[in-house]
């Protein structure tokens, strides 16, 4: 079976669907998070396949990028879980509605 | 004119003012400087005016001290000064009659808690007054007319606690406002036709073109006129006059004599190059209008029990006089009357205040009597003005009255209509003015109160006695000769002086018919009161007259007539126009705007759940929508 982009794309946006419900249901935090990372993965991977089928190396560039800034995200993103965790003792979101007035 | 000279007509103008200021600012908690600020500023305003007169002349030779106050576009606005006989002699009548009137009103309001209050509002009142004289063009006097207002409300308004009070001085500012409402418009009529509202430019402009007021000639003169029939009271404005009696008595006289009701006529007098363009049917209308009231008024008196109402009936009636004469193309006489006028209803009433302060606030005069031994200065100042508006000869009125009734017989503008009519107001004048004598001060005592009664304080009985000097003497001043200097060009009437014995003839030879009737009035209105009031314990017109009596004695109707028909009419525009600003404007327009919103608001606020999770599905489902907007289509 000789791969193609469609197949790679396919994955990427199976992977992408798959994050986005995972943020969307997922009641803990640390979980939504890592849903979050797969769905910025999956953007990776279109991109890669994209670069590689395309033979120009400036998709791969991208993916560097967003592997480095989602690192620092990660930091971030991490430190305020843990920050609101001993806050409120729960990393659940429906216990998390300080938002609303 | 040099500097120091042209100062004096402003301080005139300003020191009532700033009397008042101070009153109201600083002392109003002590009622002795109260009332000398307000004294003092009025008595200086008069002896400033002598000194004016003195120095610069009847006729100064700058005929105008004015400052631009308004700017805009092509309309320019002075604040200024007019200087020439009319208001010359007005100046020393307001100042000068109001002056007395301020010093006896500090006799007469010695008992009264809020003294300063009161000083203060004649001050401002005064300075009102002198403001509509001074003025130069019309803004400036609708400016002052409408102070006049206030301060009128103010001051008939004084003694508030009484329901009575209240309603008097709202009926007479709303019903001046009525006819200020058609002065305003009056003056935009002529400022639109002619683009000025300097008196003289106007005037000037008119000289040259008779007809630039074209169509509306007619209709701006009768404009102009609805002011002045509100401010001097004419049919159908007069019914704020005799309920204005709720003030203080000096108040009354104020307004009956130096300012307010002279307000009106000597505004026409001014205007009066407006009013006297060949083709204008205007002074026919106001002739008539004056003619009317002076006889509606006059016999309204006739059956007044209350001395203040007979008195101010005799205002309206003389007030009707004094227009009807504007009317008959006699602004001079007009003025005349209003001066002379002016001199002897202040000092009757001063008199009937003086007899209310003895009889302790007692107002009806068949609850008086004897009072001739009693209360001598009273009586006899009370009479000499008696004498003066019945028209007895040397007194003042009769000089006045007379150049009336001479010009109601004009061959030129005169009518034999009005002339009758005048005749016959002047037998009710005498007919109603001694009855009011001969119930009031002479006979028997009619009660308990009347026969404790004691003389005034000389503070209230020295401004009678001052008053009575030009109450007499008043004819014999060649009043009628300096006003003729603005109303009469060329040289016919100026610069003869006249010996006092010619002054005396003068109307027996100018117009010997009018003359004559005038003399036949007073004598037929005297010996009809005698006959019916010497002696008399009750009134005896009602069983005589029947129905007309009782007409009269409830003033025609009119106050039911227009409580039935104006105020009904009115109150039917009010509600209806209540209930569109309730239920349209404020209701659907202003409560259905804000309804609207808030329910908006309410419903958008259920989105807000402050779950993290929600918020990230409106962001997909908005992410889709945009999306099948962009790709699926």
């Amino acid at each position: 079976m000789n791969v193609g982009l469609e197949h790679y794309l396919v994955v990427s946006a199976l992977l992408f669907s798959l994050g986005l419900l995972g943020v969307l249901v997922r009641r803990n935090l640390l979980v939504i998070y890592m849903s979050l990372e797969l769905m910025l993965n999956s953007a990776n991977l279109a991109l890669v396949a994209f670069s590689r089928f395309n033979n120009n190396l400036n998709g791969q560039v991208m993916v560097f990028f967003i592997i480095t800034v989602a690192a620092a995200e990660v930091a971030v993103g991490l430190a305020l879980i843990v920050a609101l965790y001993r806050k409120h003792q729960t990393a659940h979101v429906e216990d998390l509605t300080t938002m609303k007035l | 004119m040099d500097t120091a000279l042209s100062i004096l007509p402003w301080l005139v103008l300003f020191l009532p003012l700033l009397a008042a200021a101070v009153i109201t600012l600083f002392t109003m908690n002590d009622r002795a400087v109260s009332a000398k600020l307000s004294i003092g500023a009025v008595c200086t305003s008069f002896g400033l005016s002598v000194v004016f007169i003195a120095l610069a002349g009847w006729e100064p030779v700058q005929r105008e001290l004015a400052t631009t106050w308004l700017n805009v576009g092509d309309l320019q606005v002075d604040f200024g000064l007019r200087l020439d006989p009319l208001s010359l002699m007005m100046l020393l009548i307001v100042t000068g009659v109001g002056g007395a009137i301020h010093v006896y009103s500090w006799g007469y309001m010695r008992g009264d808690r809020s003294v300063p209050r009161y000083f203060a509002g004649l001050s401002l009142f005064t300075f009102s007054m002198l403001g509509i004289v001074l003025a130069n063009n019309f803004l400036q006097l609708y400016v002052f007319w409408e102070l006049v207002g206030v301060s009128s409300y103010l001051l008939i308004g004084f003694w508030y606690e009484r329901p009575s009070a209240a309603d008097a001085c709202k009926k007479a500012f709303l019903t001046n406002r009525l006819g200020d409402y058609g002065f305003l418009l009056g003056i935009f009529v002529v400022w639109t036709a002619l683009g000025s509202l300097n008196f003289s430019e106007l005037q000037d402009k008119l000289v040259e073109n008779p007809h630039a007021l074209g169509a509306m000639t007619t209709a701006a003169g009768l404009l102009i006129f609805c002011g002045a029939a509100g401010k001097s009271a004419q049919f159908p404005l007069h019914v704020w006059l005799p309920d204005a009696m709720e003030g203080p008595t000096p108040v009354s006289a104020l307004i009956h004599a130096a300012t307010m009701v002279a307000a009106g006529v000597y505004m026409l007098c001014r205007v009066f190059f407006l009013l006297e363009i060949p083709g204008s049917g205007a002074l026919t209308v106001i002739a008539w209008i004056g003619g009317f009231t002076a006889l509606l008024a006059a016999l309204i008196a006739v059956q007044q029990n209350d001395i203040k109402r007979i008195l101010a009936y005799s205002t309206l009636s003389q007030l009707g006089y004094m227009v009807m004469a504007v009317g008959l193309h006699g602004p001079t006489p007009a003025m005349y009357h209003l001066t002379t006028h002016a001199f002897f209803k202040a000092l009757l009433f001063l008199g009937a205040g003086s007899v209310i302060i003895a009889l302790h606030h007692e107002q009806d005069i068949w609850k008086m009597g004897g009072l001739q031994k009693r209360m001598p200065v009273t009586f006899w100042t009370f009479l000499l003005a008696t004498l003066a508006l019945c028209g007895v000869p040397p007194f003042s009125g009769f000089f006045s009255k007379d150049e009336i009734l001479a010009a109601a017989l004009q061959a030129e503008h005169g009518s034999i209509g009005l002339f009758l009519l005048a005749v016959g107001v002047a037998v009710l004048t005498t007919f109603y003015m001694f009855r009011l004598v001969f119930v009031a001060f002479l006979g028997a005592d009619k009660s308990e109160a009347a026969g404790h009664a004691q003389e005034s304080p000389g503070v209230m009985t020295g401004p009678l006695c001052i008053l009575a000097v030009p109450t007499v003497l008043a004819g014999f001043w060649g009043i009628d000769l300096l006003y003729g200097k603005v109303f009469v060009s060329g040289t016919e009437q100026a610069g003869k002086a006249l010996t006092w014995w010619q002054h005396l003839a003068s109307p027996f030879l100018h117009a010997p018919v009018a003359a004559a009737c005038g003399l036949l009035a007073v004598l037929a209105g005297f010996f009809a009161a005698r006959a019916l009031y010497a002696n008399a314990a009750q009134d005896p017109l009602p069983q005589r007259l029947g129905a007309l009596a009782q007409a009269m004695r409830h003033r025609f109707y009119f106050d039911e007539l227009y409580e039935a028909t104006v105020i009904r009419a009115h109150d039917l525009i009010a509600a209806v126009a209540d209930w569109i600003d309730r239920w349209i404007i404020a209701g659907l327009g202003v409560r259905g705007t804000h309804g609207t919103t808030e329910l908006v608001g309410r419903a958008l606020r259920l989105m807000q759940t402050g779950n993290l999770q929600t918020y990230a599905f409106l962001f997909v489902l908005g992410v889709a929508l945009v999306l099948w907007f962009v790709l699926g289509k």
